[in-house]
């Protein structure tokens, strides 16, 4: 595992509480009940018998043969079938982590933000199983962009509100959240669906989603009898990233890249690169690269991805990033439509358009490895959800 | 106007500044429960913010709070949010922001204490930044999403140039939390009304005198009530209990409502009428 955030929740510079006061005892409490969660062997014996009957894990991890092939390169790569999770995505580790640690503090009503409608989906999915209360936040853009996921929402038994707000995508959905936790903390637990937010979210999002690394190395070292020569995963906020990458960090020979949404082009400014084209700022309670201004104020960020749809990034990649120890990359918008039929056409699995961004970048970076090398590759979630917007785009009508 | 204002007198030329923390604590000695109400800088425009605050004095504000627009505002309501994206539309940047409030001293003579958000600080730096407020005529500094382990290099800044930081309380603060904010306090301690954001609500006023006593048991700093104070009798029963009280969504919302073609004195006139209520029910309730 890799080493935790320092007493103050950082990670080198980054990370941190950048909170108003009314929250800050609700994250010394989360932080507590986290800490004697993972300690009780009763929770993480919850905690991983639901992973196996409900979510379905482990997940498969799948040779990916023809992909290698038309790569090229002699390079083997191993996709890691997070798409094959129940509700289609990763994001459910650590929705149902946090439902059950919320059912531990006696909170009966959980909230989230959503981009593309998968940890909304997870959340509710999770909140009905345990019978919580839940309400889900989403940018109105976004409803706009992932319908089906609002409609798989609401089936659940969750509210879902659309938000106005700004650019009315994950960043300002993440706000309402926040406003709604200051004002219900003591009721509610905020799930929040990625790797940022203020000490202990960025620390708990990858504790519960280190699952995704841990099972994968195990099943490589069965398979393979050795470790990853690169572990590569799409970033939004970095949790499926950061899942994968954490027992790996502290192993040098293990290359880590994280592929960021290069939108229109990072030259165009338009797209969610914060961690290649960002400087440091606050957003949502962390220091973390952050798409910004000359006078601080957050710049909206664009991809087709709803997911990665975001001016910020999980603090722990940003020490990642200046340490050197990770490699961040960018795809565009149309590089990651070709990365999804890369994949549909080779291995027969349609990913979502934010893992697309991981599979897009695959060929530049196989480039740089010898014949013979492992590349693992968080599979992160399945593009069914995004099949009316990519017709749309590609321009055939679907009903 | 009601009653005399401690601040009375008008500066002759540069930039005068009385302390926040003085004139708070000369306040209370004197009986006078503290009104400080708010505006956000450029709320449509800069000449509309002069006015406003104008006006705010004139009708009896103690102190006034100066919004700086900010693009994500986590402990805002939805009427300082459409108040931010007003000003930013509005043209109002950090850039601009000394000139904004140094517009604003030359037109009152009580502190000016600005809120803003931490990233517009760090973006600039925090010695930068105070140094150029302070030399614009600010008093004091309210900062909502400010960690405590961060308000020592931004307090050190503060004091460097007689600026006062201000420190928060919540209903859900602990004890030991309340403590730990009032050693690094200075100016008055900001006592949220409620667990929420800024804006009306019903269930205002339950929360806010055990707070205030929490408060009270661990500084002598002056306290003021915010979040929710939408009447003068929200603010009475909230300045009875404590120093006296912050009033902004209820102000701005009804300046806002005046609608885009309202011309700065007619925006300035009801702010002005407004706090004048508040102040008649603050000083009716202290004499009776």
């Amino acid at each position: 595992m890799a080493d935790g955030p320092d007493a103050q929740g950082r990670f080198g510079p980054y990370g941190g509480q950048y909170v108003p006061e009314t929250l800050m005892p609700a994250l010394e409490e989360l932080e507590a009940a986290f800490r004697a969660a993972i300690a009780d062997p009763a929770f993480v014996a919850a905690f991983e018998g639901l992973l196996a009957s409900f979510v379905g894990r482990p997940t498969p991890l799948t040779p990916a043969e023809r992909l290698a092939s038309r790569i090229g390169g002699g390079v083997r790569i191993y996709l890691k079938r997070e798409d094959l999770c129940h509700t289609g995505a990763h994001k459910i580790n650590n929705a149902l982590g946090q439902a059950l640690l919320a059912q531990r503090m006696g909170k009966p009503r959980v909230i989230a933000e959503t981009g593309a409608g998968q940890h909304g989906v997870a959340t509710a999915t999770v909140a009905a199983l345990l019978g919580q209360s839940c309400r889900i936040y989403m940018g109105e853009e976004d409803m706009r962009r992932q319908e089906l996921n609002v409609f798989r929402m609401r089936l659940l038994g969750a509210e879902v509100t659309a938000v106005r707000a700004g650019s009315r995508t994950l960043k300002d959905a993440l706000n309402e959240a926040i406003r709604d936790w200051v004002t219900n903390v003591e009721t509610t637990h905020y799930i929040l669906g990625t790797a940022a937010g203020p000490h202990p979210y960025p620390w708990l999002v990858r504790t519960f989603q280190a699952v995704i690394g841990t099972e994968a190395r195990d099943q490589l070292v069965r398979l393979e009898g050795r470790l990853p020569d690169a572990a590569v995963a799409c970033i939004g906020g970095g949790s499926n990233a950061i899942g994968l990458f954490a027992p790996f960090i502290s192993m040098p020979s293990v290359r880590l890249y994280g592929v960021e949404a290069g939108g229109i082009g990072v030259e165009s400014g338009q797209h969610a690169a914060s961690l290649t084209a960002g400087r440091p700022g606050v957003l949502h309670g962390a220091l973390s690269y952050l798409l910004q201004d000359a006078d601080g104020q957050v710049q909206p960020a664009h991809s087709i991805s709803a997911g990665l749809d975001y001016p910020g990034v999980g603090p722990e990649h940003s020490q990642l990033r200046d340490s050197g120890r990770a490699a961040y990359l960018t795809c565009t918008d149309a590089e990651a439509l070709e990365g999804m039929r890369l994949l549909a056409e080779t291995e027969g699995i349609i990913p979502a358009l934010e893992t697309a961004h991981a599979i897009a970048a695959l060929p530049r970076i196989c480039e740089g490895l010898p014949p013979g090398s492992v590349v693992l590759v968080s599979l992160s979630g399945r593009g069914d959800k995004d099949m009316a917007q990519v017709a749309q785009r590609l321009g055939t009508e679907i009903i | 106007m009601s009653s005399s204002n401690p601040h009375e007198g008008r500066a002759g030329t540069g930039r005068r500044r009385p302390g926040l923390g003085a004139a708070l604590e000369a306040c209370r000695a004197s009986g006078r429960k503290v009104l400080a109400p708010y505006l956000m800088l450029g709320d449509p425009d800069v000449a509309t913010s002069v006015a406003v605050a104008r006006a705010m004095a004139a009708a009896g504000a103690d102190a006034i709070e100066l919004g700086v627009p900010f693009s994500d505002p986590l402990a805002d309501g939805p009427t300082i949010q459409a108040a931010g994206v007003r000003a930013l539309a509005g043209g109002l940047r950090v850039g601009r922001l000394e000139s904004a409030v140094a517009s604003i001293r030359d037109a009152v003579d009580c502190p000016l204490a600005l809120m803003s958000y931490v990233n517009p600080l760090l973006q600039r730096g925090y010695a930068d930044f105070v140094a150029a407020m302070a030399a614009a005529g600010a008093n004091g500094l309210i900062v909502p999403d400010l960690p405590l382990e961060e308000t020592m290099p931004l307090g050190a800044a503060c004091r460097g140039h007689g600026v006062d930081l201000v420190g928060f309380a919540a209903p859900t603060s602990t004890d030991a939390r309340l403590a730990a904010v009032a050693r690094s306090a200075t100016g008055f301690i900001y006592c949220v009304s409620v667990a929420g954001v800024t804006g009306p609500r019903s269930d205002t006023l339950q929360r806010v005198p055990a707070t205030v006593a929490r408060v009270r048991r661990v500084t002598d700093l002056p306290v003021l009530v915010g979040f929710g104070i939408d009447s003068p009798q929200k603010a009475v029963a909230a300045a009875a209990v404590a120093d006296g009280v912050i009033v902004a969504s209820w102000i701005v919302a009804a300046v806002a409502d005046l609608g885009p073609g309202a011309t700065p004195a007619e925006r300035a006139e009801l702010a002005g009428a407004m706090v004048g209520g508040l102040r008649r029910a603050l000083d009716g309730a202290a004499a009776g």
